[in-house]
């Protein structure tokens, strides 16, 4: 079955300080909780995640035997993947299908993109 | 007999999509479909055309390419393509006595119906879906796209190759999308029909007016559709729309070339048997009580098509018609357009009103806006109709139209 990534995305940098009591993030985590549940119940569900800012990341390079290793995200834009879905979906209408209800779910754009196999 | 090139275009998009269907892949079918028109083209002229073209052209094309995987086969992926090709125990024939086999071809009405919706996929952009449906249900080949859109080859044979690239990658099903998505998915492809007949309508640049060959393409697509989807009110209303102003096409260009407005029109011109199917179609929608964009476009289309002149024209209906569309489709081009009727209606003044009361941000780089605008300037006596003029030209990239705006422009200047 094809397998896809379901990107989430920020429109601008976030940190860790975000207030887990707002009444608006406590119903995201609620309606995301019942989607991941909705998805193991489809045999969908194979992993999701949500990410520490993008600040948090280091990028490591291997070249020539040395690695090297700067700090900050790989690329340095102003939108950010807060978070990610891999899920197993038997076509790509039924992966879109599943990322209208991700998007509804935690409020933010999903990126469907496609795996190799 | 007929010109083979004729029965071509009539039967690529039929093969190309039962062959899609089979091969469960687009480049595999186009390859086999180039092959069997290869094959037919040198072989009608002597023997003739068969009872069955469309039948014959599937099944030979569907033989070559199961031929060819199994040539090309080793223990690759291609062979396992081969093996899952098999349909029912059928065999591929190595006789040339294909007509036979007309009747073991599974031609599935609802081939093409997959491919329309393939096409216009909401994944691809709209250049894209419609690029894909010239080519594959259209039969058209890139330069003849590319010299429609004016855009270089390069561009365009890039534009199709991402498209199905994007559309194999992704696993994109190919099916008629299921209820739930069926309006939606349905409006993407009358958009992309409609976007087709739009560009033959009014080449967007290029020294001629209409382009003839896209718009007739639009709407034998849009027969093609009706056909598939005869209870889709919708599609019945777009296949209307373009009727009807194909109809007034004749009297659209004055012998030099230049564009005659609607009020302006010879309608005598007007092509009769058009107007009277678009008519019918329309009153056969409109009965179905399922209104939408399309039909109450073809319904005003309609109601311009019942005047025998200008002043005769319905403007209280028209703008009856357009208080629906806007409350259905409240964006600032239908807005726009209702604007122009109420001036029809109502005088330039009640017009300009209307115009004022609309959000211009969306409007400010479209040039009709501007167009009415100079217009209804014009006619209430209003200062500032020559700069609304040059901000229209400005905006024109249509050489013809841009010719009458200037004779617009110079008149009202005159008159002021």
């Amino acid at each position: 079955m094809p397998r896809y990534l379901l990107s989430v995305w920020f429109d601008e940098p976030y940190d860790d300080d975000v207030d887990l009591s707002a009444p608006e993030t406590r119903r995201q985590m609620a309606q995301t909780a019942e989607l991941n549940a909705e998805m193991e119940r489809a045999g969908a569900w194979v992993f999701v995640a949500g990410l520490r800012p993008a600040a948090s990341a280091t990028v490591v390079r291997a070249a020539g035997g040395d690695v090297s290793m700067t700090d900050g995200p790989y690329a340095e834009t102003k939108e950010q993947m807060g978070g990610l879905w891999i899920i197993d979906a038997a076509d790509l209408d039924d992966a879109l299908g599943w990322a209208a209800k991700a998007a509804a779910a935690c409020g933010r754009p999903i990126e469907v993109r496609p795996t190799h196999a | 007999m007929r010109d083979l090139a004729e029965i071509f275009r009539g039967e690529a998009g039929r093969c190309t999509a039962t062959l899609i269907r089979i091969l469960g892949d687009i480049d595999l079918a186009e390859d086999a479909v180039a092959e069997a028109f290869a094959i037919a083209a040198e072989r009608w002229p002597r023997t003739g055309v068969p009872p069955n073209p469309g039948g014959w052209l599937t099944t030979t094309a569907r033989n070559r390419a199961v031929d060819r995987l199994r040539r090309e086969s080793t223990r690759t992926e291609r062979h396992l393509a081969a093996l899952r090709l098999e349909p029912d125990g059928m065999r591929p024939d190595h006789d040339p006595e294909l007509d036979a086999l007309d009747a073991f071809v599974d031609v599935v009405p609802d081939d093409q119906l997959r491919l329309m919706f393939l096409c216009c996929h909401p994944a691809l952009a709209t250049d894209a879906q419609v690029a894909l449906t010239l080519r594959l249900l259209g039969g058209l080949d890139t330069p003849e796209i590319a010299h429609a859109f004016l855009v270089s080859e390069p561009t365009l044979a890039q534009r199709i190759v991402r498209a199905k690239r994007k559309l194999r990658d992704n696993h994109a099903p190919y099916r008629v999308p299921h209820a739930p998505d069926l309006p939606d998915r349905l409006h993407a492809v009358l958009t992309a029909i409609y976007l087709i007949y739009t560009e033959g309508h009014t080449a967007t640049t290029g020294d001629s007016l209409t382009r003839v060959d896209l718009a007739r393409e639009a709407i034998r697509l849009a027969r093609v559709l009706t056909e598939l989807m005869p209870d889709e009110p919708e599609a019945v209303g777009l296949l209307a729309l373009m009727l009807l102003s194909e109809a007034r096409r004749p009297a659209r260009t004055a012998p030099d070339g230049s564009m005659i407005r609607l009020a302006d029109q010879d309608r005598t011109q007007w092509d009769r048997l058009l107007i009277t199917e678009g008519h019918t179609l329309v009153r056969a929608c409109l009965r179905r009580n399922r209104p939408g964009p399309f039909q109450i476009q073809a319904a005003i289309a309609a109601v311009h098509a019942d005047a025998a002149t200008a002043a005769a024209t319905d403007w209280s209906q028209i703008v009856a018609l357009y208080d629906q569309l806007v409350a259905l489709r409240p964006d600032a081009v239908t807005a726009l357009n209702r604007a122009v009727a109420v001036g029809e209606l109502r005088g330039a003044a009640a017009g300009l009103d209307a115009l004022d009361s609309l959000d211009v941000t969306l409007l400010e780089d479209y040039q009709p806006y501007h167009a009415a605008r100079a217009d209804l300037l014009a006619r209430a006596g209003r200062g500032g109709a020559t700069a609304a003029y040059d901000r229209a030209i400005a905006l024109t990239a249509n050489p013809t139209e841009r010719r009458f705006l200037e004779r617009q422009r110079d008149a009202a200047a005159e008159r002021t």
